[in-house]
């Protein structure tokens, strides 16, 4: 079972390493991890994937608190939680199939933000779903690399996870 | 922040700041970045404890704290100095005990650039500290000595390192010390609920069978009051762990000794067959459960802890109360009435009497490590007894009965050889009124016995009782029942004469060989006000007993007696 956590921290040297580190002595695993700097500059959030059962979820989630620059952590509920991450394909292509591709692109509300003579790159936004179906449709043109942000998420409505 | 400023170098700011938390002792040893630091010392009030090898540092910083419940403090240079600390942070971390070590640490512009006696202490100690700090500007030094004695003695306590490079130390700073911490991250819970207690007080009520399972939270909470006046009002006989040990009177009817691999039957009987086990700052550690499956099985869990992860972390608890044991404790006795345990408290006194701690009187005159105990606790009751780890470790844990918290001091959880001797050296500068033994084995003592010269230099009168047996004889044991008697790499017999290297040092030395020696060598080191080391020659394969097998339930308990 896959959890997304959301940490906020003190935006100070040093604490993604205390919060992976932490992760990885106790044996939890990381899906992905986002950090970046929140509307206050002194805080950063983070976005956590985690996998396990609910007895891991309440350790992971005890231990983080545990940690002195940890501020506060939510465990989000799909239901009520907006979630986007963005990946980047760099994808073979040259005129024989690249309207093809641009094809797939549009279907898939993706851009492309660079064209060369035997590749381009593909932005694309959403849920994972969306990501790993469009990687899917890309794959036979060849994928030359590919990036992935890993998921940022907020809690739907006025309230959110800081207050 | 409030009150007038001086301008100061960061050095002086640091002794500044130690004033203002109360330091009047720190446990160290120089290095080049520390520089600046030990000039200030030279003119401060602070005693300076200088050890031989910084691991004693970190030890001794630790029995201070143990014996006195204040922040423990040591000191260290960069690279080296603060590796050879590390050890002795780990220990504290695992036992929860307040400390705080300073490091040097190269110069701002220096740092990463692989530099002479660099070593990155704070990525080194992460995981084994409560939280540390590198300072980058003087400016934060105060707040972060502030955060830092804050985050030690509060909550679950533990260590906290700070590292300071050395340029640190002398840039210039307007000093002014802030009233009080503001940490956003950091917010522990001290007042338990009260719809939880009130419920435990209606299991205590109903229970037929119930046992208190209290650990080191009682001691570091300074609970040990309101633990006895809780089960006393209740009627629950209590079993104490390693590091709980005088966290309730030894000599108490009521008291079963210490449960686990190396506890009383009786306490292991008691757990097994209790309906409500209440644990108290423990934190059901595997030397305690064994197989944690069959650990306590038909008894609902009342778990009382500061820290709220040790919740159903290893056993999954029925009651969990959150916050300090001495506010909990205290509104538990109020709420809570007199338990249903009558008979199971004859049950248990008959336990007693048939399986009591027991061990072969000698043939000859031989003299047995469990009498050496036994005739410590004689002859001095209210000592505060420190141990190494290992066989003598577990006797001075069965066979002393303590009556005061903070008068046994061990290494628990990490299992520390060479913790004992500079635990007690600085539970020895934190009590001079107390007689502090440390309770030491052949093996361990050898890992810090360059403390001698620490003693001796100093005049600080702690008693070292070496149980030499000639083996590394916890291991040696585990190699008698598991591995055929195959005594591989235990046996150190006649590797050094302790009364001579204790004359080396310029300390009183003292060899026991016979049983009627014992009273009389413990007699002279007490008299002598010197700092005394005593050879005790005992029986060389004499095993601790009871065992519970590694992995079995704790009922499942073996006598080791050898028979003669």
């Amino acid at each position: 079972m896959r959890h997304t956590l959301s940490v906020l921290v003190e935006n100070r040297h040093g604490v993604l390493a205390r919060v992976a580190g932490m992760f990885a002595r106790r044996g939890y695993n990381i899906d992905s991890l986002t950090v970046g700097v929140t509307e206050d500059p002194t805080i950063s959030r983070m976005t956590i994937v985690v996998r396990g059962d609910d007895e891991v979820l309440e350790q992971v989630t005890k231990q983080l608190n545990k940690l002195i620059d940890v501020i506060r952590v939510s465990d989000l509920k799909a239901e009520d939680t907006v979630e986007r991450e963005m990946a980047l394909f760099k994808v073979s292509s040259d005129v024989n199939n690249r309207s093809e591709i641009m094809q797939i692109v549009d279907i898939f509300r993706a851009r492309i933000i660079d064209v060369a003579p035997r590749s381009m790159i593909v932005e694309v936004t959403g849920d994972e779903t969306k990501i790993e179906a469009i990687e899917q449709l890309l794959r036979p043109f060849g994928i030359k690399e590919m990036v992935r942000t890993g998921k940022v998420a907020l809690r739907r409505g006025a309230k959110g996870v800081s207050s | 922040m409030t009150g007038p400023t001086e301008r100061m170098t960061g050095a002086r700011a640091l002794i500044e700041c130690l004033y203002r938390e109360g330091v009047d002792t720190i446990f160290g040893y120089p290095g080049g970045v520390l520089l600046p630091i030990y000039d200030e010392l030279y003119s401060s009030d602070i005693r300076h404890i200088l050890v031989r090898h910084e691991q004693a540092a970190a030890h001794a910083a630790e029995g201070y704290a143990r014996a006195t419940g204040k922040t423990g403090v040591c000191l260290a240079t960069s690279g080296p100095g603060a590796t050879n600390l590390v050890t002795g942070i780990a220990n504290a971390y695992m036992d929860s005990i307040p400390m705080v070590a300073l490091t040097g640490q190269v110069p701002s512009s220096m740092i990463g650039n692989d530099a002479f006696q660099e070593a990155n202490i704070t990525g080194i100690t992460m995981p084994i500290t409560k939280h540390n700090y590198l300072v980058q500007d003087v400016k934060e030094l105060p707040r972060i000595i502030k955060e830092a004695f804050h985050i030690a003695s509060t909550g679950r306590p533990g260590p906290v390192l700070v590292d300071l490079p050395k340029d640190i130390t002398t840039d210039m700073i307007d000093f002014h010390y802030p009233d009080k911490v503001e940490l956003r991250g950091y917010n522990p819970t001290y007042e338990g609920n009260l719809q939880q207690i009130k419920k435990a007080a209606v299991e205590i009520g109903k229970s037929k069978s119930p046992v208190i399972y209290a650990g080191g939270g009682v001691i570091s909470a300074d609970a040990a009051a309101e633990l006895k006046q809780f089960a006393e009002k209740a009627q629950i006989p209590v079993t104490t762990t390693l590091t709980g040990m005088g966290g309730f009177p030894g000599n108490h009817p009521l008291f079963m000794g210490m449960p686990g691999m190396h506890g009383t039957k009786y306490a292991n009987y008691a757990i097994q067959e209790s309906d409500l086990l209440i644990a108290v700052g423990v934190r059901f550690d595997d030397r305690v459960t064994g197989k944690i499956k069959s650990f306590a099985s038909n008894a609902k869990i009342i778990h009382i802890d500061i820290d709220p992860a040790e919740i159903s972390k290893n056993i999954k608890v029925d009651i969990p109360i959150v916050g300090d044991a001495k506010w909990i404790l205290a509104h538990l006795i109020k709420y809570a009435g007199k338990a249903q345990s009558e008979e199971w408290i004859e049950k248990i006194d008959g336990w007693k009497k048939q399986y009591p701690l027991h061990y072969m009187e000698p043939a000859g005159d031989e003299i047995k490590p469990q009498y050496i105990v036994e005739q410590i606790n004689a002859v001095c009751p209210d000592a505060i007894i420190v141990t190494e780890v290992g066989q003598h470790q577990m006797w001075a844990a069965q066979y002393f009965k303590y009556t005061e918290p903070r008068t046994f001091i061990s290494s628990g959880g990490l299992g520390t050889m060479g913790y004992g001797f500079p635990a007690a050296i600085g539970a020895k500068v934190a009590r001079p009124d107390k007689v502090v033994i440390d309770v030491s084995g052949d093996g361990s003592f050898q890992m810090n016995s360059q403390e001698m010269a620490t003693i001796v230099q100093n005049n600080i009168p702690v008693i070292i009782a070496i149980f030499n047996n000639g083996f590394l004889g916890m291991v040696r044991q585990w190699q008698e029942i598991f591995y055929g008697k195959r005594y591989s790499s235990t046996c150190i017999r006649d590797s050094v004469d302790f009364v001579k290297l204790a004359e080396a040092y310029g300390a009183l030395g003292i060899r026991a060989t016979t049983r009627d020696e014992v009273r009389p060598a413990l007699e002279k080191a007490i008299a002598s006000g010197r700092p005394t080391l005593i050879d005790f020659i005992v029986e060389c394969e004499e095993n601790v007993s009871p065992m519970v097998p590694a992995g079995a339930a704790i009922n499942e308990i073996l006598d080791l007696e050898r028979k003669e």
